[in-house]
């Protein structure tokens, strides 16, 4: 790894969103280009975006959108959160509060029961769940047929 | 959790590549010098996002035992060590397990931390080592030992699942 040199080592944050478009948009490129994609020197390539396109899918964000994303940081502007807290919630959408808690730093004293409710209330209005959630989902949804919808 | 990293470097193209588009012949370079690679202080390389700027180009770049192991399918020198577990915790030599000894007022439960679950932790450290190859040593030319040294990983993480929240998910979710 002699003669690279990075610039700024923490140059942006990255949501799993942009990173899974990014892996994609990659994914794409090289079955159209077709060739080399086998070669030795592509492998590496090859696996890291594989493993990596596997773990993201599973997460909420596999059904973000660029809209869907902006709506949720202008939602966020109330709330008064950092850029990485905002950045665990949206690759996260917690639905406890016990996950806020673990995504927000001292959130006990920065924020009461009704605001921790309200941003669970943001996060899980605007963002949809992932593909691990849907499951818990339509195995709940079969019990809470009867349920009228509060909203 | 990923993050973009400006890098310089210079880029070697062997000759028989140079009719293809320049860009693309450094992509493909950059690619496979770094992805799936560990860059010392900064962390797994995933691949190439953009080329922003081209210069001239010139012709001529543990107690392993006891730590319990966790995988994000695209990584996993992950170690979670025994005292960053739920508390109190205790290894189950029967089952080869770790348990969570969880205390209510009925009394103690035993949580099993079975291989193969999901897990939620956090990331406490990361501690990256040198990896690259030394020249031979002197001092091992006198013993024959037929060991090989263990290979170090070159970036490892050091996880936690001692908060509320953490551990195995199915402990959390409500069923």
């Amino acid at each position: 790894m002699t003669g690279n040199l990075w610039k700024d080592a923490n140059a942006a944050l990255l949501s799993n969103y942009e990173v899974f478009q990014l892996l994609t948009d990659l994914k794409e490129q090289r079955k159209e280009s077709g060739k080399n994609k086998h070669s030795s020197g592509q492998q590496n390539l090859n696996t890291i975006t594989y493993e990596t396109l596997k773990y993201i899918s599973k997460t909420p964000c596999r059904h973000q959108s660029p809209e869907i994303v902006r709506e949720f940081l202008t939602a966020m502007k109330s709330h008064k959160l950092t850029k990485a807290e905002k950045l665990q919630l949206l690759n996260h959408r917690p639905v406890t509060a016990v996950e806020i808690q673990l995504m927000v730093e001292e959130s006990e004293e920065r924020l009461t029961e009704e605001q921790i409710e309200a941003l669970l209330h943001t996060v899980t209005s605007i963002l949809p769940p992932g593909p691990e959630a849907e499951q818990q989902q339509s195995a709940s949804d079969d019990v809470a047929m009867d349920e009228e919808d509060p909203a | 959790m990923f993050v973009l990293v400006e890098m310089v470097d210079t880029v070697r193209i062997p000759p028989w590549q140079f009719e293809r588009k320049l860009n693309d012949s450094i992509a493909e370079e950059l690619n496979k010098k770094l992805a799936n690679k560990v860059v010392y202080n900064v962390g797994l390389c995933i691949c190439l996002f953009d080329i922003t700027k081209l210069e001239d180009a010139y012709v001529f770049p543990g107690d392993g035992a006891s730590h319990t192991k966790v995988s994000l399918g695209f990584f996993d020198d992950i170690l979670i060590p025994p005292e960053s577990l739920q508390q109190p915790a205790k290894f189950d030599e029967a089952e080869q397990v770790w348990v969570w000894e969880y205390e209510t007022e009925e009394g103690a439960h035993d949580l099993y931390m079975d291989i193969g679950e999901e897990v939620r932790f956090r990331v406490v450290d990361e501690s990256f080592v040198d990896t690259s190859p030394t020249g031979p040593s002197s001092a091992e030319a006198t013993s024959s030992s037929e060991e090989l040294p263990k290979k170090a990983a070159p970036y490892t993480l050091m996880g936690s699942i001692s908060e509320p929240g953490l551990g195995l998910l199915s402990w959390w979710t409500s069923s």
